[in-house]
């Protein structure tokens, strides 16, 4: 009764996890964030961001089947949470033509020009975003005056009222942090009735998208802490020195794009360090960057090229924080 | 008090439901027995007998070749009837088998049997060798040569590995269960060959039954301490083991006994008992059979040699159809290429996973989840490893301590990509040996 078994190598069972499951889990931490900016901007901030899924998808697919002709590629989501994080990026009411050229740029140039998934050296979000930021600046910069609440009724009537305002990181840059106060609370700030990109305005809702995440054990806290906790530090240094032009750390915390940046950009697992030193030494190196953009640059926010510097740093840390293996001995550490 | 364990590692489903429960049954002799030559690592004996001897249970049929051999033994009475080639499931590759047809009744060939309080440490060595014990965890490293050195420099600790964190596996549960005696005899017999004046033996907290019993056996022996340790794979490996129970760490490229340890398998601890106080050479070993794909999950002892295929019929068959058969545990044991493949003293189970439900997904690139450098209980980077072995850069890829991977799968399971760590880093490691003319 011998039976004939095709070749088969250790170890013969393996967990049930995925990537498409990994990006299932990150596509649901980022709804609560998505939620709030429908609620702070109109359905129209829902619309960008089922665009960028879709369209992101779609045009993966596209790559990969007719460009790369990899027959047997099967869609694992990678390109939709690329795409909603684009979106969270881009202020309410983008327009949708250059939203497409955006997701083009960080889907063709940002991923698979290096090779696709897990090749490319910097976060495509952030491509995207960059390359938008630098050659749309006036639609990157329209944000809407947000309406938390107010806009519940206006929620059924379609149209969101196209009235601008500034960021708050914007509104600090320009007149200072007490005039910007008159505008927002920092309870606003927290919540997300602030304006600014979709994604960026509310902590609270990319907090619980980002405990669900390490609930789910995808991500770890060194970045985040690191990252945060330099940005907390530097802007304490300088908050003494000048409270009013500078801003409190609490300002620059919740003001901007850190809370995104720091919970779901910089966190990307292909573009960040493998081990928990070089991701300390990576978060601290945003938060400098951030830092130095915010109060030195003439630009009001510096998350994204923070993020993107310290990308192209990442080889270089891996480099430095290789791990001791098992045993070995102190004096041989490379 | 927490648990004691090692940094890293996996916790895949214990499976050990299965055949836990299954109390020890010795199998009915094999009409044919098939010996490959080469059961032990390191070199294969050099064959003794031709086509046509008569044998005797525990007759040596093949002796030993240099340091790290050993001799083999026939394990049943009978005619040798040809030596042939078969596809070595480890070696991978057409190796030497002695062909035994079973014509009698077992006469046994013995060695005199030894009181090892008495013997010197050079005899008990010497037996040790000559009964041709190899570690019976899945290794096959020759015993006696683990204990080369500890005849001029003493070791100070002999360690039992109860672990069994492979899943599904049994037997070192049941020995431990059954054998009680003999793996603690065993153990007194290794610490004396080692000059060793404390033993440990380490099992894992999922057996609580076994640590419970080999504390009874081992109570009065103020020498040996019965430790549980966390139920996490790859509990029983060597380096690790040793530094959940003591703490001390082997040296990377070193060996347990630079840090004056050594370590045994518990059923190479029945094994030498039976080989010092019997005269009992290494022809038959303990095996789980079991996996969702057979129909009675058993334990049992069985001659050396009997094909796998006698095994699976005594376990009542097939459940539904097989996916494969594996020997050993799911994380490191080879996958067999046929059934016809004999039990060899390295076989501590026998695996039959069934069909899966819905085919597995095909491998994705890297997403560099850091996942496996988690687990890695060598504290590697499989992550970066694998790609250098996939770009052939074997010489970056030692400098990243490939040679420091024991190759327990862990990076493999965890890995959500479904990268093939394991097969890559062995296909790395031969290539890089081969061209750099060592072994």
């Amino acid at each position: 009764m011998a039976q004939i078994f095709p070749s088969a190598s250790a170890p013969h069972i393996r967990t049930s996890d995925s990537i498409s499951k990994i990006m299932l889990d990150v596509l649901i931490a980022l709804v609560p964030a998505v939620i709030v900016s429908v609620f702070v901007f109109g359905w129209s901030a829902l619309v960008l961001c089922l665009m960028g899924v879709i369209v992101a998808e779609a045009l993966e697919l596209f790559i990969m089947k007719v460009l790369r002709k990899k027959k047997d590629f099967i869609p694992d989501g990678s390109a939709a949470v690329t795409g909603l994080l684009l979106a969270m990026n881009l202020p309410a009411g983008f327009p949708w033509y250059l939203f497409i050229i955006g997701i083009l740029v960080a889907i063709g140039l940002g991923k698979h020009v290096y090779g696709g998934l897990g090749s490319n050296p910097f976060n495509p979000a952030l491509v995207g975003r960059v390359f938008l930021v630098i050659s749309f600046p006036a639609a990157m910069s329209n944000y809407y005056k947000p309406g938390i609440w107010k806009t519940l009724e206006s929620l059924s009537t379609a149209a969101s009222p196209v009235v601008t305002g500034a960021t708050p990181m914007g509104l600090l840059k320009e007149s200072g942090l007490q005039s910007a106060l008159q505008n927002h609370t920092y309870m606003d700030m927290f919540l997300g009735n602030i304006g600014g990109a979709l994604g960026e305005v509310s902590a609270l809702a990319l907090i619980i998208g980002f405990v669900y995440l390490l609930v789910r054990k995808h991500v770890s806290w060194h970045i985040p802490v690191a990252y945060i906790g330099t940005v907390l530090i530097i802007s304490s240094v300088f908050y003494l020195i000048n409270p009013d032009q500078y801003g409190t750390p609490l300002y620059h915390l919740l003001g901007g794009g850190l809370m995104l940046g720091a919970l779901f950009m910089a966190t990307d697992m292909v573009t960040s360090p493998s081990t928990v030193k070089g991701s300390l030494i990576y978060g601290m190196g945003c938060g400098i960057i951030t830092m130095l953009i915010r109060i030195v640059g003439a630009l009001p926010e510096g998350v994204a090229f923070s993020i993107l510097i310290m990308n192209a740093v990442k080889p270089l840390i891996d480099r430095w924080t290789r791990r001791r293996p098992f045993g070995a001995l102190k004096k041989e550490a490379k | 008090m927490a648990v004691l364990t090692f940094p890293g590692g996996i916790h895949p489903p214990e499976m050990k439901e299965l055949s836990q429960s299954a109390p020890l049954e010795r199998m009915p002799l094999p009409k044919m027995v098939y010996c490959f030559v080469h059961q032990n690592l390191g070199a294969p004996p050099k064959i003794l007998c031709e086509p046509g001897d008569t044998v005797k249970t525990g007759q040596i049929i093949a002796e030993p070749s240099g340091k790290v051999s050993v001799p083999l033994h026939a394990p049943v009475t009978g005619t040798v009837k040809e030596i042939i080639k078969m596809m070595h499931p480890a070696q991978k590759k057409k190796l030497d088998v002695i062909v035994i047809e079973r014509t009698a009744k077992d006469e046994w060939q013995l060695m005199p049997s030894m009181d090892f309080t008495t013997a010197g440490r050079e005899e008990l060595y010497q037996r040790v060798l000559d009964a041709g014990i190899v570690g019976l965890g899945g290794a096959a490293f020759p015993t006696h040569v683990k204990y080369t050195s500890t005849l001029v420099k003493p070791a100070d600790l002999v360690i039992i590995n109860g672990a069994e964190c492979e899943p599904y596996l049994t037997i070192d549960h049941r020995f431990m269960l059954e054998k009680g005696e003999e793996v603690l005899n065993g153990l007194q017999i290794l610490m004396k060959l080692a000059g060793a004046k404390k033993g440990i033996i380490g099992i894992e907290t999922n057996k609580p039954d076994a640590i419970e019993n080999m504390r009874k056996m081992a109570s009065h022996d103020d020498h040996i301490d019965v430790v549980g340790v966390k139920t996490k794979y790859p509990q029983g490996a060597e380096k690790q083991l040793i530094y959940t129970t003591t703490r001390r760490k082997v040296p990377v490229g070193g060996l347990p006994i630079d840090i004056g340890v050594v370590m045994n398998n518990v059923g190479t601890a029945v094994a030498t008992s039976q080989a010092v106080t019997k005269g009992i050479p290494l022809v038959e070993r303990g095996v789980t059979i079991t996996g969702e794909g057979i129909n009675n999950p058993k334990n049992v002892l069985v001659r050396i040699g009997t094909p796998v295929s006698e095994l699976i019929q005594y376990a009542g068959g097939y459940k539904g159809e097989p996916e494969k058969v594996v020997a050993g545990g799911p994380m490191t044991g080879p996958a067999l290429s046929s059934t016809e493949t004999p039990v060899m003293k390295s076989t501590s189970g026998i695996l039959v996973l069934p069909k899966p439900e819905k085919q597995p997904r095909p491998a994705k690139p890297c997403i560099n989840c850091n996942q496996c450098v988690e687990v890695c209980p060598m504290a590697l980077e499989p992550n970066f490893l694998v790609k250098l072995c996939e770009a052939k850069k074997y010489d970056e890829a030692v400098e990243m301590n490939l040679f420091s991977c024991i190759e327990c799968g862990a990076c493999a399971y965890i890995c959500p990509a479904r990268i093939d760590h394991v097969k890559t880093y062995q296909l790395a490691k031969r290539v890089y040996s081969t061209l750099k003319g060592r072994k």
